[in-house]
């Protein structure tokens, strides 16, 4: 490690000021503290010091994100071979065949991390350069969440364009780290869902490179087709045939086709156990957020007007991205309610709208990450009117007093 | 009553007058710098669309249409004033936005003060006017189905500007490059809005 230090600090006065390569001094910097610990320090004043600055906070929530990350590889590798299938390689069990899945998930998630952050990377330097302050570290986990969110048949140049475009008008436009209002990751999933829709939903862009003619929806893409009147439309005959296939242990498990990272409930919540355990994530948010989908599926399903709102409400958030929506991105402390009492509105409505588009949109089974994007905008306006009925119970107590 | 309830909820959400048809847009970009105007143009707006849809349901369906004087004898049943459904839908928009100013004048003139010259430019608020060519469009059956769209089309402007007036309080503090600020950030995050809302389109009740 003293070798490294010593050319990191041989190179330093290379980037100082008024040197040639002043204006890559954002760069510079930035590789180094992800490195090591930054020498200056604060020299006025008491302050608290802490090894948790924004950097390891990003690092914690991209540790929690491994198991995701680890699942998904082995997920687009099973997929990919069962829709191309070889004697070599045992589909008939998820965990068979552990090497080769891994490998094609390895083909697949790693040009995309690639290109996630070296898009992103690449607009925040710009920024950063241009605005000479150092770079903020907020795309260290947008650029993981990116990929995850993404189905497996996915071409890179989309994923280049929509990181692009989430980082430059869902983040820098408002000043960078800590300001933007939408989630960057979901801003780009959002961005690619309505600007090439056929790659992104629909029934041939879950399993990775995939022969044509080759039909796999995801269970969520099954379930909507519910909601047609016409039965000969229906992908199963009745609810408890869709169970058979898509049973409550696969769903939680995630042996279910979907995009990367966000198939397997279980590997999301060893995320949860971290993300909580360290603190960084919100409790009051995760868990209002699974109170309120468990809510609305329970509603729908006293209601039972059409099939799909038949599935029982445990089965219903293992499936799509419900966890890692509830995990990963409703609880972006950034774009979240800042009060307590907000936290639990915020989330809980969450929750019950990401069921509720779900259901009643036939267009969007994946409601979840319109729901909290949804939220997102709406975080404010709960946040201010909190505050307010805060302020007015307080005069209440003060002319009572 | 169901399809009240759900002509009510589409004009909030799915055909939400600002983020479905960006109707209204000048008022809801002026106004929305704090909560507190937000929140009195919104009920402003609340107020006078449910008044002037049903007022103008009854002209369109009893005056202006083809056929719609009929009830007066049968020698008019051929008549159709839909020619001049415009001016008479703004006559009484405008009449009705009078009616409002008055009434914030007398009880809240902090407000009134606070929301200055688009008080009464309501009456030549788009999305106002656009709600009463919507109702002649979709040909709603009755007078409460005009009236619940009417008021479900002035909630979804009220939470419309009300949600971007709270965003706007919140960036106050951000670093907004500078050539933004302002009106250029309010656009981009209009947009933002925009795509937020697509989660309700296609939604069909």
């Amino acid at each position: 490690m003293k070798f490294l230090e010593r050319i990191v600090e041989n190179m330093e006065p290379k980037f100082a000021k008024g040197s040639k390569l002043e204006k890559l001094h954002p760069v510079f910097e930035s590789f180094m503290t992800l490195a090591f610990t930054p020498k200056e320090v604060t020299k006025k004043g008491s302050h608290i010091r802490d090894g948790v600055d924004l950097k390891r906070t990003m690092m914690t929530v991209i540790i929690a994100l491994i198991p995701c990350l680890i699942f998904g590889m082995v997920g687009a590798g099973h997929w990919h071979y069962v829709a191309n299938p070889t004697s070599d390689v045992d589909v008939t069990n998820f965990w068979a065949d552990f090497g080769p899945k891994i490998l094609y998930g390895l083909t697949v998630l790693l040009p995309l991390i690639i290109v996630s952050y070296g898009v992103g990377l690449t607009v925040e330097f710009i920024f950063a350069i241009i605005k000479g302050h150092s770079l903020h570290e907020g795309f260290l986990v947008s650029g993981l969440l990116i990929p995850l969110i993404m189905p497996a048949d996915v071409p890179l140049w989309m994923v280049a364009i929509a990181v692009a475009f989430a980082v430059l008008i869902g983040k820098e436009v408002f000043g960078g780290t800590g300001m933007n209002i939408v989630n960057v990751a979901l801003t780009a999933r959002a961005f690619l869902f309505f600007a090439y829709p056929t790659s992104m939903s629909g029934n041939s862009v879950w399993f990775g490179g995939q022969p044509d003619g080759f039909s796999g929806p995801t269970a969520l893409g099954d379930l909507a087709t519910f909601t047609s009147d016409d039965k000969t439309s229906w992908a199963f005959q009745s609810v408890s045939d869709f169970a058979e296939v898509y049973t409550m242990e696969a769903s939680w498990m995630g042996y279910i086709p979907g995009s990367i990272g966000e198939t397997s409930a279980v590997a999301c919540l060893i995320g949860a156990a971290i993300l909580l355990f360290t603190g960084i994530a919100s409790w009051r948010v995760m868990i209002s957020f699974f109170a309120g989908g468990l809510a609305m599926s329970a509603i729908f399903n006293a209601w039972g007007a059409n099939e799909f709102m038949l599935l029982e409400p445990l089965h219903m958030i293992a499936l799509g991205g419900f966890f890692f929506g509830g995990v990963f991105m409703i609880t972006d402390p950034v774009t979240a309610c800042q009060t307590n009492t907000g936290k639990f509105i915020y989330g809980f409505l969450g929750g019950f709208l990401s069921i509720m588009i779900r259901v009643f949109n036939p267009a969007y089974p994946e409601g979840v990450m319109m729901a909290i994007l949804f939220m997102n905008i709406m975080a404010p306006t709960i946040d201010h009117y909190v505050v307010q009925s805060n302020v007015k119970r307080r005069l209440k107590r003060l002319k009572t007093a | 009553m169901q399809e009240l309830v759900n002509i009510f909820v589409k004009g909030i959400f799915i055909e939400n007058m600002i983020f479905a048809y960006f109707l209204g847009m000048c008022s809801y970009l002026a106004v929305s710098k704090t909560v507190k105007t937000a929140v009195g143009l919104g009920a402003a707006v609340i107020f006078v669309l449910g008044i002037t849809v049903p007022i103008n349901y009854l002209l369109e369906n009893y005056v202006l249409k083809e056929g719609a004087l009929a009830w007066l004898s049968a020698d008019f049943a051929d008549i159709d004033l839909s020619f001049l459904s415009f001016i008479m839908f703004i006559a009484v928009i405008a009449s009705m936005v009078q009616l409002v100013e008055m009434i914030v004048e007398k009880f809240a003139p902090a407000l009134y003060g606070a929301l200055g010259i688009f008080l009464p430019l309501i009456a030549v608020n788009c999305a106002i006017l656009g709600g009463a060519l919507f109702m002649q469009d979709r040909q709603y059956s009755s007078i409460a189905e005009a009236t619940s769209f009417g008021l479900g089309s002035g909630v979804g402007w009220f939470l419309a500007i009300v949600a971007i007036a709270a965003i706007r309080e919140k960036i106050r503090y951000s670093h907004v490059p500078a050539p933004l600020r302002g009106l250029g950030i309010t656009f981009i995050i209009t947009g933002l809005m925009g795509i937020a809302f697509m989660s309700f389109m296609g939604i069909t009740l």
